[in-house]
């Protein structure tokens, strides 16, 4: 059931090392990369099927194509690894195993969009693992793997870690750039049309670090390597994530398409003992829960996630047992969502404050049916009105919950 | 006028990275890290410092310092726990190693011990949730912790803490 596309070194001792990195296949996509042109790195990644594995979910390479051709200004590649979505922890492996993999990769990717300067934003609190990155791209400058020029080739390829501060809402691309740019992590307006980002009003491209990661071996391979892999629409792997009572909760590289209650079973060793699932968080936090029954019928790829009324997120699968209250975990996730809201926008900024205060009254056996009623509406209000989709992932999660375990919430209730 | 200054070793790291971006709005972040790597703690006289350096008023930093968590906007214990709250530590235990800091330590979120040994704050996922229950201690991960692991580290914090003295 595992596969090895961007996890194939993890368990390799010292696979953080330019030494043992070289030897075990890295830098290898270098010399093919400089003997296509650009337009077909773009083509090779927009054919695989390679989608942003951050959440979204959105294709990799119409995203690159975005980037506008033949402007003068400098155009960028940021790589986003603020990682701060509850569930999910696939990020920091390759930061901690495979460091030089995504230095390859954007070496690839700032090719392909004619970028020659690389920033990857990583959450504050990962010190240890930025401190292994630091450690990785000295490695690559003082071996000329970049620099000046990249192994020789005339292209000039600089990266430079960004450490985040703290907050959630940096994860959106747009308000990481504002954090980049120096300014509070505010998520921007967005254009009526497709265009690219901006970095202080350069073209610039955002990719989540285990996307970025995926494309050396889509340059080495071909895109058909790639999508022998996973289903028609949802083609390649993905790091997925396990957390909570499982025997063996961590990060496992899958195809798309394993049936979910398969992966808790085989890959996550099933539930602990004397533990029975009741429910599953799929793709981090901000993704409609499943009951124990729907988990059982939930395939892990995009569509099929879509089809039973959630979503794929970031793959992060939360698992929640039959001694939790409902009510608790809903309050939990709120109280998470009340303190990360950036604040911009009023739906987002005081439904998330008065959904969190409605939940404490409930816990506290204070609360009355017309308080169940107020949360869908207050839900319903912060959905489609806000600059992003915190709002509506807020809404996504509480209301699920409430919906699909509105007996836990009445039982609570005066 | 500012009376804090940089160390040298800072200082050339801050030249250093400044080169690195367009603008040089980009070195919000990175001149307060270095302000809390150095102090423990981002002073109100350090923002000034802060502002002279990258021509901004000083409540611009104050500002834009207060929008992420990360920046102690006062001094700390020596040790800093943060004990992650969010669903996955939840769901394994985290209230009760909260409880734990409470009962042993005797203080709560956003407190710091009496002799200024431990500060204890309770933070939004901290990405370990595969390690769940886990809390960080000055930075450094935790994961898969109980109450007895919780209880070693402390004690380690106390007896390390009696052998500088």
């Amino acid at each position: 059931m595992l596969v090895k596309v961007v996890s194939k070194n993890f368990d390799i001792p010292n696979s953080h090392k330019l030494e043992v990195a070289k030897a075990n296949g890295r830098y290898s996509s270098i010399e093919k990369l400089f003997s296509m042109q650009p337009d077909d790195v773009t083509d090779q990644v927009t054919k695989s099927g390679l989608r942003g594995k951050g959440g979204g979910g959105a294709p990799c390479g119409p995203k690159w194509k975005l980037m506008p051709k033949d402007d003068p200004r400098p155009a960028y590649l940021i790589v986003n690894g603020d990682e701060s979505e509850p569930g999910t922890f696939k990020d920091r492996q390759i930061f901690q195993y495979d460091p030089h993999l995504l230095i390859e990769g954007i070496i690839c990717s700032s090719y392909a969009i004619n970028a020659h300067d690389a920033y990857i934003y990583v959450r504050g609190e990962y010190k240890w693992f930025i401190d292994r990155l630091n450690e990785a791209i000295k490695e690559a400058y003082d071996a000329g793997i970049i620099g000046e020029k990249v192994m020789g080739h005339d292209y000039r390829m600089d990266i430079t870690v960004h450490r985040g501060g703290g907050a959630y809402i940096c994860g959106e691309k747009s308000a990481l750039i504002e954090s980049l740019e120096g300014k509070r992590g505010h998520p921007r307006l967005k254009p009526h049309g497709k265009e690219c980002e901006w970095f202080f009003d350069n073209p610039a491209t955002v990719n989540n670090v285990e996307t970025i990661a995926t494309v050396p071996f889509i340059v080495e391979n071909g895109y058909e390597a790639y999508t022998a892999y996973g289903t028609e629409k949802s083609p390649g792997t993905m790091l997925f994530a396990m957390s909570g009572p499982v025997k063996n909760p961590g990060v496992y590289e899958l195809a798309f398409g394993n049936k979910m209650i398969d992966v808790i079973n085989q890959i996550g060793g099933g539930m602990q003992d004397g533990k029975k699932l009741k429910a599953v968080i799929p793709g981090g936090s901000s993704c409609p829960i499943l009951t124990a029954s729907e988990v059982e019928k939930a395939v892990l790829d995009y569509e099929s996630m879509w089809d039973i009324g959630s979503t794929l997120g970031t793959g992060g699968m939360m698992i929640i047992d039959d001694s939790m209250n409902m009510v608790d975990v809903a309050k939990n996730l709120i109280e998470f969502y009340h303190h990360e809201s950036c604040g911009q926008c009023t739906p987002c900024r005081e439904g998330c404050g008065w959904i969190d205060k409605i939940l404490a009254k409930v816990l506290a056996g204070e609360g009355t049916k017309k308080d169940l009623e107020t949360i869908l509406d207050v839900c319903d209000t912060m959905n489609g009105k806000t600059i992003c989709v915190f709002a509506p992932a807020v809404k996504d999660i509480i209301k699920s919950i409430l919906i699909k375990f509105e007996d836990e919430f009445i039982k609570e209730i005066k | 006028m500012s009376k804090f200054k940089y160390t040298p070793e800072n200082e050339a790291k801050f030249q250093e990275q400044i080169k690195r971006y367009p603008n040089s709005n980009s070195m919000m972040l990175p001149a307060l890290w270095l302000v809390q790597e150095q102090e423990g703690w981002v002073s109100p006289d350090a923002m000034i410092f802060v502002a002279d350096k990258l021509n901004k008023t000083p409540i611009e930093i104050y500002e834009f310092a207060t929008f992420y968590t990360m920046f102690n906007l006062k001094p700390i214990g020596t040790y800093h726990i943060e004990l992650c709250k969010t669903l996955s530590c939840m769901v394994m235990g985290s209230r009760d190693l909260k409880k734990f800091i409470k009962d042993t330590i005797g203080i709560g979120p956003g407190e710091t011990s009496e002799d200024g040994l431990f500060h204890f704050s309770e933070v939004e996922c901290l990405g370990a949730c595969g390690g769940a229950p886990m809390f960080a201690l000055n930075g450094e991960y935790h994961e898969n912790q109980s109450i007895d692991s919780l209880k070693k580290v402390i004690e380690e914090c106390r007896d390390a803490s009696k052998s500088s003295k």
